[in-house]
């Protein structure tokens, strides 16, 4: 970690520790509102950076990554509910079930061949198919959704994620922070380099002695296991389980919005993607609202549009762009 | 008399698959030729639905008949389409042309719900509920009437295809594209021609769609993975297998809904799309993609 | 001496068109061999196998008294067995001493470490001062060398240079050659090359394999090769004699 801070050119620390500074301290200024959307930035910058893993790095488009959420989301809140295990142990087992979806996935896609639209279709078939099959799942609810109790002797317990907004900000946040952290790690291993290589050219990358299958099933059972978490942040942030809602193909494609925008590949552009798209996105709601407007979907319909225009004239993001105008475009990334 | 019910839902499976082959062969002749997955297929469909349902609420226009003109605007909209916004994408990694249609199929998607709102409209047909009755079957007359009108394009596409020069021109850019444009061929053009024709087939299925159901935003997304299932499994490129494809999914489907239940007849096809994915990406008659 | 490297019997069919057609050679180590003929004549399928990108249809494939036909690319390089492709695949988002490290990380987990052999090759090709732009940016003489240097840097016993000279000017071959030559004597690298340029050829190798229509038409020294009336009349042409 000491590198990482190392390489960085000296206005890039300075930035990043004032951003830093400014987010952990903004609760003293901010009301409810403003940390609950910040607190959606960073979930989503963290579950981003779970799909950059794959994406950005490894190459491999999965938009059926909604299914890692809710895996993560329902074997947490499963074991809470019915045996009383709280998120810090709960995660544990989230993880590992969610791997082995992931495992399943990219076993299946990588071992016979399945690449690049084929392999987006095989996960979204995989995320569709256990959505049904989680409506028709008794023990979880099924369709009626699952619930956390909402219990007023609880609240305090920050072990078991039961408390206010604050308790919640600080979690995200350290999760969000987790990411990045966890990403530029990665990118500056011996695994984030074949990670590219794969991306870029697999035969030549197998020419050098690169066991492409592995370094890809790493990179999904990194990614799925990551992004389990965030369902269980998820879980215990909202309290209620819906599989159409969070198996959706419309929560798959959300979760990607924020990586590309912001920057594939890069350490910092799932961040970015999410401080420009979710404030944005509610800012139009609240624009809307005041002018009496109720047009569901058109915070959709703009994202639409944004993921057009910048895959058509900025397909790398708006991180490099943005770096390189603020001075602090170092070694990629 | 269980045999004559499964009789009836399998032959029922068949008509509404073949509107489906019609959707799906619209995908199969863009992918096959432009070698664009265009993501925002089903959205379209939709979208030809809903223009279908409005010139028969406000014109008592029956969507049979509004199908043509409704397919002649759609080739003109895929033609503009692939000319401005796809041309561009066309020698790029596939999955920036990927992100690009889903971020159309969002824009399309809740577009639509923007402007119609979540809940279904119905073409209310006045022969809506006529059946023919053969033997022990039960076949209700739209179905028919679709399913022939969906063959019909199908057939004429056919000999589009095998027997105009621009149709062999085509198929001679989807062979060797290097070799069509060494030979002079405008392939942008030739191209532009192609995407128009995919969404006129498109613009055809979705307003014989409202037929036989009933128009609503959410079904753009589930009609987009249907037309990949479909193409998937009888194989991307061949026209012939989107419509076998499609009889296919849509009694597989018909039967699943049936046996099974009704709200589970979907996992039956993302169970085969996976299984082809794997074994058999080329799908039933496909060449490789 | 034991042979580094023996092709006993391959063969190749391709639907009906036989490429490479029962061909036998071997190559001792710090060898240069080069493979000469046609085009069409079965040298790239030929190298294809060796480097396990193919499986052949008949013979075997022994290194260092090991059958390895039909294995993996990335097992035969851990392996020893290092590949060039005709065309040149360079990681273009990648940076030069990037694209050299991820061949140098293959036998050496650390990445510092990996680093640090990644720029001695750099040097060794001549690449050093450009090592921090993209690859995309370089021409083509420098993917060429950019193509080398990452196979070297996964410490091959053999090196697969698939026409490494193609499209390279006189100087740049002879730049290219002086390389390689030091490579083979310093380093005791044996390397089989696949080469047009006769110049190359008669430069580097120690022995000369022809191919026409997949199958072995001559082998020999080069001087001996070069005036083989068999290779004049389905290869070089009369014109090559000095």
């Amino acid at each position: 970690m000491i590198e990482l801070w190392r390489e960085l050119p000296p206005r890039a620390r300075g930035l990043l520790l004032a951003f830093a500074a400014a987010l952990v301290a903004a609760p003293l200024v901010a009301d409810r509102y403003l940390l609950s959307i910040l607190t959606l930035i960073f979930y989503f910058a963290f579950v981003g950076q779970a799909w950059n893993l794959m994406m950005g790095y490894a190459g491999q488009l999965s938009l059926g990554h909604a299914l890692y959420v809710g895996i993560g989301a329902y074997v947490a809140a499963v074991l809470w509910i019915h045996f009383g295990i709280g998120p810090w142990l709960g995660v544990i087992p989230a993880i590992v079930i969610a791997a082995a979806f992931g495992a399943v996935v990219g076993g299946l896609g990588f071992r016979f061949g399945v690449e690049g639209v084929y392999f987006a279709l095989l996960t979204i078939a995989a995320a569709e198919f256990t959505r049904i099959a989680f409506d028709h799942l008794a023990f979880t609810g099924g369709s009626g959704g699952l619930f956390l109790p909402y219990e007023e002797r609880r609240l305090g317990e920050w072990w078991n994620l039961r408390g206010g907004q604050l308790l919640f900000y600080y979690v995200a946040l350290a999760l969000a922070a987790g990411g990045v952290a966890l990403a530029a790690r990665l990118a500056r291993s011996r695994l984030g380099f074949q990670w590219r290589a794969v991306r870029e050219d697999e035969a030549a990358a197998r020419a050098l002695g690169v066991d492409v299958f592995r370094a890809k099933m790493a990179a999904v059972l990194l990614s799925s296991a990551m992004t389990a978490v965030g369902g269980v942040f998820y879980a215990f942030y909202y309290n209620s389980l819906f599989p159409a809602q969070i198996f959706d193909i419309g929560r798959s494609i959300e979760l990607i919005l924020g990586p590309i925008v912001g920057g594939l590949g890069t350490v910092f552009g799932p961040v970015v993607g999410a401080f420009i798209l979710t404030p944005l996105g509610e800012g139009l709601i609240a624009i809307t609202a005041q002018f009496g407007l109720d047009a569901p979907g058109l915070k959709a319909v703009f994202y639409g549009l944004i993921l057009m225009a910048i895959i058509s004239f900025r397909p790398n993001g708006v991180w490099p762009w943005l770096a390189r105008m603020i001075g602090v475009a170092g070694r990629a990334p | 008399m269980m045999w004559s019910i499964y009789l009836n839902v399998v032959v029922q499976g068949v008509l509404t698959g073949l509107v489906y082959g019609l959707m799906a062969l619209g995908l199969s002749v863009i992918f096959g030729v432009v070698r664009v997955v265009n993501f925002a297929h089903g959205e379209f469909a939709v979208v030809a639905m809903y223009a279908a349902f409005l010139l028969f609420s406000s014109l008592g226009l029956d969507p049979l008949v509004t199908m043509l003109p409704i397919a002649a605007a759609f080739f003109v909209l895929g033609f503009a389409l692939q000319a401005t916004l796809i041309n561009p994408f066309v020698g790029r990694p596939e999955h920036d042309q990927f992100i690009l249609l889903v971020g159309l199929g969002i824009v399309i998607v809740n577009g639509l719900l923007m402007i119609f709102g979540p809940d279904a409209r119905a073409a209310n047909l006045p022969y809506a509920f006529d059946s023919y009755l053969i033997g022990p079957l039960i076949i209700d007359k739209v179905r028919v009437y679709s399913a022939v009108a969906a063959v019909a394009i199908a057939a004429a596409l056919f000999a589009f295809f095998r027997h105009t020069g621009t149709g062999t021109a085509i198929r001679a850019c989807a062979d060797n594209l290097t070799g069509a444009a060494v030979i002079g061929l405008n392939v942008k053009r030739l191209y532009a021609i192609t995407f128009g024709i995919g969404l006129a087939c498109v613009g055809a299925a979705g307003a014989l769609m409202v037929t036989i159901a009933d128009a609503a935003p959410s079904l753009g997304p589930a009609y987009t993975l249907l037309g990949f299932i479909i193409v998937i499994v009888g194989g991307l490129g061949s026209m012939t297998g989107a419509l076998v494809g499609g009889i296919l999914i849509g009694v597989s489907e018909a039967l699943a809904g049936f046996v099974i239940a009704p709200s589970m007849k979907s996992m039956f096809s993302f169970a085969l799309l996976i299984a082809v994915l794997v074994l058999r990406p080329r799908g039933l008659m496909g060449r490789g993609a | 001496m034991t042979a580094l490297v023996a092709v006993e019997g391959v063969s190749k069919r391709f639907r009906g068109l036989l490429a490479v057609d029962q061909v036998s050679f071997s190559v001792t180590a710090g060898e240069i061999l080069a493979v000469i003929g046609p085009n069409g004549a079965g040298k790239t399928t030929l190298f294809n196998m060796i480097a396990g990108a193919l499986p052949p249809d008949d013979g075997s494939i022994l290194f260092c008294g090991e059958r390895v036909d039909g294995l993996r690319p990335d097992v035969l390089c851990r392996r020893g067995i290092g590949r060039t492709f005709q065309i040149v695949r360079p990681f273009p988002a990648m940076t030069v001493e990037d694209n050299v490290l991820v061949g140098a990380l293959l036998r050496r987990p650390d990445v510092a470490s990996a680093r640090r052999h990644a720029r001695e090759v750099l040097q060794r090709l001549d690449l050093f001062d450009r090592r921090a732009q993209p690859a995309s940016a370089l021409t083509l003489p420098d993917r060429k060398r950019l193509e080398v240097a990452r196979a070297l840097a996964t410490d091959p016993k053999l090196l697969l240079l698939d026409e490494v000279m193609a499209g390279l000017r006189p100087a740049e071959t002879d730049r290219m050659v002086a390389i390689l030559a030091a490579l083979s004597r310093e380093n005791g690298l044996t390397i089989i090359l696949i080469e047009h340029v006769m110049r190359a050829v008669m430069a580097l190798a120690h022995r000369v394999v022809v191919l026409h229509h997949g199958a072995t038409i001559a082998s020999g020294a080069p001087e001996a090769i070069v005036r083989d009336p068999v290779v004049i009349k389905s290869y070089l042409g009369a014109e090559v004699l000095g």
